[in-house]
């Protein structure tokens, strides 16, 4: 087996904006590992329009907007293999892989940018009670079953979970001819984007019941009806308010978590509040030269920052494969902490030497806040105190910073990021 | 005089819109915040248009069905006349991005675009 410096894990928007960016900065052996048929990830099956507004200022499909960076990677001869699986990476960057042509192989990478994607949180963590009867999908298993095969998992549709991907299909399905009964959410607020729940929702007047959850799911073989009823603020049904709604498929929509088992038995640190890998500025994990970008490393809401993350994640491999690794011992790291409201931060460590003059630091926030402020502190000093007008857990928020105002602070150990009423 | 209430998508605010309206003339918006609210409430009750994407049967292609969208957007109460004839058209492989599968669908005078590729097998 050819031996490469990049070997990148996965073949979605992620992985091929590393792979594009890491060849631009002047690398020429790269591999892309992919474990479906063809490249493009989970954007293959997200056929609706609204990708790319940022990168490519225009409304493009799933499918278009994924088609434009495989291009790129063909483009610029970028190697890849598909219906292969990433079976482990080790400590010391050995990665093994395994497909039909080649069977079991390794390839001891000098750098690995993890790119996996993320996954649909499964039934089992949802608690429902009742049988498991058929009829009963996940959103994302819904989206491939009608998109990629063009097959309808069924006729009347009560969802579960308000999230982006539930509320896309509740209108593909009723384009389709089904009938959406109701979307109902567990939370006081939809983590889905305003504008699907207008033109998903509204459009085909399928109701929205927020504070509501599943009770009871009828059927023996295949559901039959599915009832709901509103939570109190502890989340738990209040007796007497159930509704019935007969159906014949339930979705389930109920968010994503990042894919990292590899990332686990390769040792990398995890972040328990964002399931992924916890990195610093360089979006290096724990190990040196591995690196993580999109979903596997927080879950994204918009494409157009998975993509540019990634690409950062690209060039920072390149940069370590030509620099080595560039810890020293007694180095010292500025901690990045979020509290008060922000659940965390990506990364959540800078190396001010290999920081680039700006920096974009993602988080998200815990609750709604309307009119709150977005604050960062330095040390003891607040240094940034923005008001928003809106900020809720469906939205990415981002704080960019200086290299030049971070080297005023002399000794600065410690980034804070929080949200303040005034 | 006529109400509607309508919530803006403008930006997660999600700001609750009452649009009064005259003869089918929109005489005042109020509820927005800012003004790309006023724009879109007036728009959205005078003319609303959508985009519509779907797929397409697919004949000798490496896949069963291509994604496609309409070019530009058509009115919103088109959207299930433009459904039928999505649903009733196939298109034959090979089929490459922008590709025309149906010319003025349900007499909108837009087309329905390819938005992958599919190779001919
Ligand atoms: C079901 C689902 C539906 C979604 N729908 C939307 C939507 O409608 N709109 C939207 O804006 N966003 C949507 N998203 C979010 C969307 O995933 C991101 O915007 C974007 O696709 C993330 O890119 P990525 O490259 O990080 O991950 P992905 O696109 O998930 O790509 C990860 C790739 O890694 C591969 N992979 C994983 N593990 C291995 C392994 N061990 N070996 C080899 N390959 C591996 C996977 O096969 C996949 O191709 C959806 C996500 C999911 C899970
Ligand atoms: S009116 Fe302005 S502030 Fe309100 S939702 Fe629309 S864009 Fe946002």
């Amino acid at each position: 087996m050819k031996t490469y410096d990049i070997v990148i894990v996965g073949g979605g928007p992620a992985g091929l904006a590393a792979a594009v960016a890491a060849k631009e900065a002047g690398n020429d052996s790269i591999l892309i590992l992919e474990r479906d048929h063809e490249l493009g990830g989970i954007l293959n099956q997200c056929i609706h329009n609204g990708f790319g507004l940022h990168t490519f200022k225009e409304e493009l499909t799933g499918p278009e907007y994924a088609y434009r960076f495989i291009k790129q990677v063909l483009d610029l001869g970028i190697e890849y293999k598909l219906n292969t699986m990433v079976m482990d990476i080790a400590p010391d960057k050995t990665v093994t892989a395994m497909n039909r042509e080649d069977g079991m192989f390794t390839i001891p990478a000098k750098a690995v940018i993890l790119a996996m994607g993320c996954r649909e949180r499964p039934r089992g963590a949802l608690n429902i009670p009742g049988y498991r009867p058929a009829g009963i999908f996940s959103a994302g298993t819904a989206q491939r079953l009608v998109n990629i095969e063009g097959y309808m998992p069924g006729r009347e549709v009560v969802i579960l979970g308000s999230g982006d991907i539930g509320l896309i299909m509740a209108r593909r399905m009723t384009l389709e001819g089904a009938k959406v009964k109701v979307v109902a959410e567990l939370m006081p607020y939809s983590g889905g984007l305003k504008r699907n729940i207008v033109q998903c929702l509204d459009d085909y007047g399928i109701p929205l019941k927020l504070s509501h959850t599943v009770v009871d799911i009828e059927g023996k073989d295949h559901v039959t009806a599915v009832t709901i009823a509103k939570v109190g603020p502890d989340r738990k049904p209040i007796p007497g308010t159930e509704i019935r709604y007969t159906c014949d498929t339930l979705l389930l929509s109920c968010g994503l978590i990042p894919e990292n088992e590899l990332s686990r038995s390769a040792g990398v640190k995890m972040s328990p509040v964002t399931s992924g890998p916890v990195v610093n500025e360089s979006l290096e994990t724990n190990i040196p030269g591995v690196f993580a970008c999109g979903n596997v490393l927080h879950v994204h809401d918009l494409v157009d920052y998975v993509s540019e993350e990634a690409k950062r994640a690209g060039e920072n491999a390149v940069k370590y494969i030509n620099e080595g690794c560039r810890d020293s011992e007694n180095q010292d790291f500025i901690e990045i902490a979020a509290t008060d409201g922000a659940r965390y931060t990506v990364p959540s460590s800078i190396n001010l030497d290999r920081m680039s003059d700006l920096l974009t630091v993602r988080f998200r926030v815990g609750d709604v806040y309307k009119d709150s402020f977005v604050s960062v502190y330095f040390d003891d000093e607040r240094i940034l105190h923005n008001q928003k007008r809106i900020m809720a857990p469906g939205e990415m928020e981002q704080i960019i910073l200086k290299k030049s105002q971070l080297k005023e602070h002399e000794g600065l150990k410690k980034i804070t990021v929080k949200i303040e009423a005034e | 005089m006529e109400k509607r209430e309508l919530t803006c998508i403008g930006c997660p605010m999600g700001c609750q819109l009452t649009v009064t309206m005259e003869n089918g003339e929109v005489t005042g918006v109020t509820g927005n915040t800012c003004m790309k609210g006023d724009i879109y409430a007036r728009k959205e009750v005078v003319n609303p248009t959508r985009i519509v994407t779907s797929t397409v049967k697919i004949t000798d292609g490496d896949k069963e069905r291509v994604s496609v969208k309409t070019a530009s957007d058509i009115p919103k109460d088109k959207i299930f006349d433009v459904m039928k004839d999505i649903d009733a058209a196939t298109a034959k492989a090979p089929v490459y991005i922008g590709d025309v599968l149906i010319e003025n669908v349900a007499g909108t005078g837009v087309s329905v675009i390819a938005t992958r590729e599919i190779a001919k097998v």
